[in-house]
């Protein structure tokens, strides 16, 4: 094995320019005759705009223009398009309502941009933001599932009735009602997901730049793929060809799913620059971003689980409303469907599954993916009702699980719900994750808390995901607009380093030293002579970006597609150097070998060869050794493993301690263990939030009532233990990586196992349910009610 | 309009803001030091966190107009001659940092715990970074970086 390949934990070549303070953020550009975007945003959740007075506002110090949604009609800016159509029940398509960039006539959440506001700095922008008068009537407004789908609700939009997006089901209605009708014992239950927040610390920026001599567009934008924001503004919104149009997302702060999508302030900033002559830059305060940045979950749910008497599952049945927000975001139909539905069969054996979805339009800011997206939902209804139907059959919570899992030797398993697993071992999953918390010994440990006072609980989730985002034709047949692909390109240097250009996008991820290494693994080459680059459209030559832990899975097969034409084009000018046959030319350790003699070339010296042709095949083989390949998924791949949580609950205030959280995933193919680890870290982190701390909460006129970071409770370092992080690999079976994927782990399988954890500590007083996230005042006042007190 | 002097990184500078322009203002736009970040306005995330004086302060909640006369350190100048500070080291060796937005002011706070704190505990680090956010690493890799800088510091000081 290589020192730098698969399996090592290489050192972060990405690091230095962060630690020394020499990233590049999109706010850190700063261009000649930059000017600064403010946007005026609407304070009502649902209001009339009858007129717009700016007048004041073009007399403020260094205001240049005030924009409005007149002005975008005029110049016939398209609306954001979503990607994705979901196809009813009754055959019919979901309801699109269109969504212009500046509200025309008409704002539809508190956030909502109304007027746009450049002026010399940001400062003049900010103060004359204030100036602009909008004269809004407003209407009544609806923020809450429950509440939008009550006869009599405000309607959000006119062509919705009901507020109804879409009506959508999957699964075997009739073969789940046999099960239910023939079950030994049924176990309901009713369940929330919360609203949350994605909170990269960087907010999001754009800063557009029109060059009117070249006729020309550069987009700096917080991007997790800028390919896909160029050509959706090239085909839908800004309406200028492609090769018009440069997109580049330098160093990005982290994007959690919130920087996947087109976002009204792209398109404007390039659109405002056209009209005023000078770049213009937006970047969002934080407080804006609670009102503007797609937010996650928001589910209701009511679900049932059939099982035998002895506890084997036979059936689940599934109403799920989610929350679409005012407007549909560029991926949010697909969330609670087809990265939701799909997978509620979750590791187990589970016969028969029917859901049944209904997307609901609300007052309220749009709802995307979040780190995990549809998974998390799904994984926490299962794991929650799961450990409900072991505590009324009487039977312990991890053996009806190690009852239920599918075994190793089940694979390829086809699930009720569309999926066909390909690999897995999650028995052994669950056994380390026990073996790593000392599961034998947690009695003691119980008991231990108990002498402080403290009520321990013990909390456990199995889960599996869907990612690797996606085979093309798949999502195409299921109403996505793209194709899921992913491309790379690698060049070969004449003196033998390698420059990778990847469709894929790193905020955080670690590609600029991963990817080199899967460079590394392939060629030989050390990881400091190869150079990923990613992030900007006009190097690049195409991509679909990071999301969905697709980045290594997909981006990494592209770039093993691209290698291996490369190995193969060296074989040809290897056999013309060593005077042999190129069936008898080996690749292996960085060396051309003719096989079985001890005559070889090195990868270098071909390299060379390859672009200075002076004894070459040049009648058969172009010189110069550079390759591309697109790289479209068979399958999803399938990261799954077992997360363990005990909390101790303090009963008097209510408060809950993650005293220790061990885990154990197969994520496949391990490129950087340091760095699979570290991902595994910020998903429990970004878990355990939601489970505990994290909640948009809105009023039911549809103000958000935790908008900032004062009222938002993010996750901080003393609220977290360290991490117990294990992997047992089984190898995806279908890419030529063997890698699943890492990023989306710990948001999707420990925030039922934090909530099982509180409850089986709340269980001696009565309590049985709780809704996340969990906070002191929750838990105290469900203590209260179970205890009979005044709550 | 005021006018004022202070020393950034060793350097001195005399710079005209208005009265109301933040310390992070004018060291990202004045002084063009984006090495700090913003990631709030509420004083929450830490991300602008620099040293005035050898104290870590979150720049964001200063007055420009404050530092005058002021000896500021930012996340430039922490390494010298091109040779990383043990914090930004340990960071790095550690896998202390993924996105990197967090870190500047991340780095700036712990450098500063380790200081006045030469042998923290666990517990210790994680309440001494409660003033900083970090949504990607879960602080777990962080905790350990800041507890082995303190570690080299403490051996080197030997």
């Amino acid at each position: 094995m290589s020192d730098q390949g698969l399996g090592v934990s290489v050192a972060r070549k990405e690091d230095r320019r962060f630690l020394l303070g020499k990233g590049r953020y999109t706010d850190d550009v700063s261009l000649p005759g930059q000017a600064h975007a403010v946007f005026v945003r609407s304070p009502h959740a649902n209001a009339v705009i009858r007129g717009i007075d700016a007048s004041q506002a073009l007399q403020a110090p260094g205001v240049i223009a005030v924009l409005t949604g007149a002005d975008v009609a005029a110049d016939d800016l398209g609306g954001i398009p979503c990607g994705w159509t979901i196809t009813n029940k009754d055959g019919s398509k979901m309801v699109a309502p269109p969504h212009p960039a500046l509200a025309q006539g008409k704002a539809r959440h508190a956030g909502d941009p109304v007027a746009m506001v450049i002026a010399e700095t940001r400062a003049q922008a900010k103060d004359a933001a204030q100036l602009v008068d909008v004269d809004y009537d407003p209407q009544p407004a609806v923020a809450h599932l429950n509440a939008a789908v009550a006869p009599g609700a405000p309607q959000v939009w006119d062509e919705a009735p009901g507020n109804v997006c879409f009506d959508w089901h999957l699964g075997d209605p009739a073969a789940t009602e046999a099960e239910f009708a023939q079950a030994a014992r049924v176990v309901a239950i009713d369940l929330t997901n919360n609203r949350i927040a994605p909170n990269a610390i960087e907010p999001r920026a754009a800063n557009g730049h029109y060059d009117d001599v070249n006729d020309h567009y550069t987009l700096y934008t917080t991007s997790q793929n800028p390919h896909l924001i160029r050509l959706l503004m090239g085909a839908f919104t800004l309406k200028v060809p492609e090769h018009k149009l440069r997109v580049v997302a330098p160093d990005v702060g982290g994007g959690f799913g919130s920087k996947i999508f087109h976002y009204a302030e792209e398109l404007l900033v390039l659109w405002a620059s056209r009209r005023v002559g000078h770049p213009v830059k937006w970047t969002s305060d934080r407080s804006e971003a609670f009102l503007s940045d797609a937010h996650g979950r928001d589910h209701v749910s009511h679900a049932e689980l059939a099982l035998t008497a002895d506890g084997k599952f036979r059936a689940l049945r599934v109403r799920t409303l989610a929350n679409m927000g005012a407007y549909l975001s560029t991926f949010a139909p697909a969330i609670p469907t087809y990265l939701h539905a799909t997978l509620l069969s979750g590791p187990y054996v589970l016969p028969a599954i029917y859901a049944e979805v209904k997307a609901i339009f609300t007052n309220t800011v749009p709802v995307d993916a979040v780190r995990g997206a549809g998974r998390p939902e799904a994984t926490y209804l299962l794991e929650r009702l799961v450990d409900k139907a072991a505590r009324e059959l009487g039977i312990d919570r991890v053996e009806i699980r190690r009852k239920n899992l599918i075994q190793p030797d089940q694979f390829p398993y086809q699930t009720p719900v569309a999926l066909q697993y390909d690999v897995g071992d999650y028995p052994a999953t669950l056994d380390m994750a026990l073996e790593a918390i000392d599961y034998g010994k947690y009695a003691e440990r119980k008991a231990a808390s108990e002498q402080r006072g403290k009520l321990r609980g013990f909390g456990i989730s199995t889960y599996i995901e869907a990612c690797g985002i996606a085979p093309s034709a798949l999502v195409g047949a299921l109403g996505a607009g793209a194709g899921l692909y992913e491309a790379a390109t690698v060049r070969v240097h004449p003196t033998g380093s390698v420059t990778v250009f990847t469709g894929t996008h790193s905020h955080g991820q670690g590609h600029e030293t991963t990817f080199a290494q899967l460079v590394n693994e392939r060629l030989g080459i050390p990881v400091e002579n190869v150079e990923i680059v990613h992030g900007d459209t006009d190097r690049i030559p195409f991509g679909m970006g990071t999301y969905g832990s697709r980045s290594a899975a997909v981006g990494g097969s592209a770039i093993y597609k691209a290698i291996d034409k490369i190995v193969d084009k060296g074989k040809k000018i290897a056999a013309h150097l060593l005077e042999a046959s190129v069936a008898d030319i080996e690749f292996a350790d960085g060396k051309y070998k003719v096989a079985g003699t001890d005559r070889e070339k090195s990868f270098g010296e071909v390299a060379f060869t390859a672009y200075v042709p002076h004894n070459y095949p040049i009648e058969t083989v172009e010189p110069g050794l550079e390759d591309s390949a697109f790289y479209d998924p068979k399958n999803f791949t399938f990261p799954g493993g077992c997360h363990l949580v005990e909390v101790e609950v303090d009963p008097e205030t209510g408060e809950v301690d993650v005293v220790d959280v061990a885990i154990a995933d197969d994520v496949g193919v391990i490129i950087n263990p340091m760095i699979v680890d570290g991902q595994a870290h910020g998903g429990l982190a970004h878990g355990i939030g939601q489970a505990l701390l994290e909640e948009c909460v809105y009023d039911a006129d549809g103000q958000l009532l935790s908008g900032s970071f004062m009222n938002y409770t993010m996750p901080r370092a003393a609220d977290l233990p360290s991490f117990k992080v294990g992997n047992h690999v089984t190898a995806c079976t279908h890419n030529p990586t063997g890698i699943k994927g890492v990023g989306e782990v710990g948001a999707i399988g420990v925030p039922p196992a934090v909530i099982n954890a509180v409850l089986d500590a709340l269980a001696p007083l009565g309590v049985t349910d709780i809704t996340m996230p969990a906070t002191p005042e929750k838990v105290w006042r469900a203590i209260q009610a179970a205890q009979g007190g005044a709550a | 309009m005021a006018t004022i002097s202070l020393q950034v990184n060793g350097k001195s500078h005399v710079a005209d803001v208005e009265p109301r322009t933040l310390l992070v203002e004018l060291l990202r736009e004045h002084l063009r030091l984006t090495g700090t970040h913003v990631g709030c306005d509420t004083s929450q995330c830490g991300a602008c966190t620099v040293w005035v004086d050898g104290k870590s302060v979150k720049s964001c909640a200063m007055l420009a107009v404050e530092a005058e006369g002021a000896a500021v350190t930012t996340i430039e100048g922490l390494a010298t001659n091109g040779k990383l500070h043990p914090m930004q080291e340990a960071f790095h060796t550690c896998h202390g940092l993924q996105c990197g937005f967090c870190t500047p002011g991340m780095v700036m706070r712990a450098a500063e715990l380790i200081q006045r704190n030469p042998n923290p505990t666990e517990d210790e680090v994680r309440h001494g970074l409660e003033g900083n956010l970090c949504r990607c690493t879960g602080y777990h890799n962080i905790v350990k970086a800041v507890l082995t800088a303190a570690e080299t510091v403490r051996g080197g000081a030997q």
